[in-house]
């Protein structure tokens, strides 16, 4: 029997995680909340990977790593597979969750911002602000990945995107090359 | 219509949606990991994972409230029961024990023997001062505030630490416990000899 706990305590956990690197720490410093956060999530997938391919041989190519993460991974974490698997046969591979359970009792509120009048929800900085907030959530998720990936030999870099909002979150894998200039 | 009888620990877990507690646990050291690496000084992470607690407490207490249907506690000794036996059984799938009343009934020990956070955890010896747990005091602290009742919440012994009995914590109350009274500050110190290990 796996040892379960409550959803709202991961929920509430991350969530504070969060709030606490980009509100306290990092106020106005994103993108270093931002690389903390994904930090925290790398470790997490580092770990979970060994966890999760203890008993199953080597992958033999990418691929398999990837539908590996699409079906057992995304089961084994929320109890789904994910949706939809794209890739460019490049090394670009694209991750549609409809419904990421993180995100998916994130409301946005389009008052949020004091001052602001019905007219402007439509502007585009109302908009970016709730989509920017969504994506620090996210990037633990990136993190997660990479972690993972990272344990299995495959350098990647891992960027997350929300196309309908809130229920919908691509995570686009792409191999990181190391250029060598003569 | 009837009141709603309080639902026990057990029924409630069953009921709301649960996950992994691997990841849990993973992610949580993963974030005091994080912290000790960004802040450096163990007390200060402790003070940030008592903080972090904090915030998710008062928060939790209205999930608590609204899916246990636990009524208006009499005194801090069903208090401490109802956070023990519902309150770890809902959240963390595990259920905790009450202990070691003082004669006022104003202090309690709270015993986890089995605690989700510290599975696979091992604290190195540069992190003695530091208190791994010390997110669950905070999450008490804030969910307790909520309902009108101020208290400490310190560790005691925890076996990551290399002590032999399992976690303890102890919960002194500060407000007297009246109805709708507001609450007067008393401020009750821990005595200093439960730090030290024999």
């Amino acid at each position: 029997m796996v040892r379960e706990v409550s959803e709202s305590c991961l929920d509430s956990l991350l969530t504070e995680v969060v709030s606490c690197y980009c509100n306290r720490f990092y106020p106005n410093k994103h993108d270093l909340a931002a690389r903390r956060i994904e930090a925290i999530g790398y470790q997490v997938g580092h770990q979970l990977s060994e966890r999760y391919t203890m008993e199953r041989p080597r992958f033999n190519d990418h691929l398999e790593a990837i539908k590996f993460i699409c079906k057992d991974f995304w089961l084994e974490l929320f109890k789904k597979h994910v949706d939809n698997l794209r890739t460019n046969h490049r090394g670009t591979f694209v991750l549609q969750d409809n419904k990421f359970c993180w995100l998916a009792r994130m409301s946005i509120d389009p008052f949020a911002d004091s001052g602001k009048s019905p007219e402007d929800i439509t502007s585009p900085t109302a908009g970016n602000k709730a989509t920017h907030a969504m994506k620090m959530h996210l990037y633990f998720s990136c993190g997660i990945l990479r972690g993972f990936l990272s344990n299995l030999g495959i350098l990647c870099a891992v960027s997350a995107d929300i196309l309908t909002l809130p229920t919908c979150a691509y995570f686009s894998l792409s191999h990181t090359y190391t250029e060598i200039t003569l | 219509m009837a009141p709603v009888a309080p639902r026990s620990g057990d029924a409630i877990f069953a009921n709301i949606e649960r996950v992994n507690a691997e990841l849990f646990t993973l992610t949580y050291g993963a974030i005091v990991r994080q912290l000790l690496t960004d802040l450096e000084e163990v007390e200060e992470v402790n003070k940030q994972l008592e903080q972090m607690g904090y915030n998710i407490g008062i928060r939790l207490i209205d999930e608590f409230l609204a899916k246990s249907n636990v009524s208006r506690c009499v005194d801090f000794r069903e208090t401490a029961d109802v956070i023990a036996k519902v309150g770890f059984k809902m959240f963390l799938g595990v259920t905790a024990s009450v202990s070691n009343w003082d004669a006022e009934g104003t202090c309690c020990s709270i015993i986890l023997e089995d605690n989700p956070l510290v599975d696979f955890v091992e604290l190195p010896d540069t992190c003695q001062g530091l208190y791994y747990c010390n997110m669950l005091s905070g999450v008490i602290r804030g969910a307790l505030e909520m309902v009108s009742m101020k208290t400490e919440v310190t560790w005691i012994r925890d076996v990551l630490r290399g002590d032999d009995v399992k976690l303890l914590k102890q919960v002194p109350e500060e407000y007297p416990y009246k109805d709708d009274e507001c609450f007067m500050l008393k401020k009750i110190k821990i005595s200093k000899h439960l730090f030290k290990d024999t």
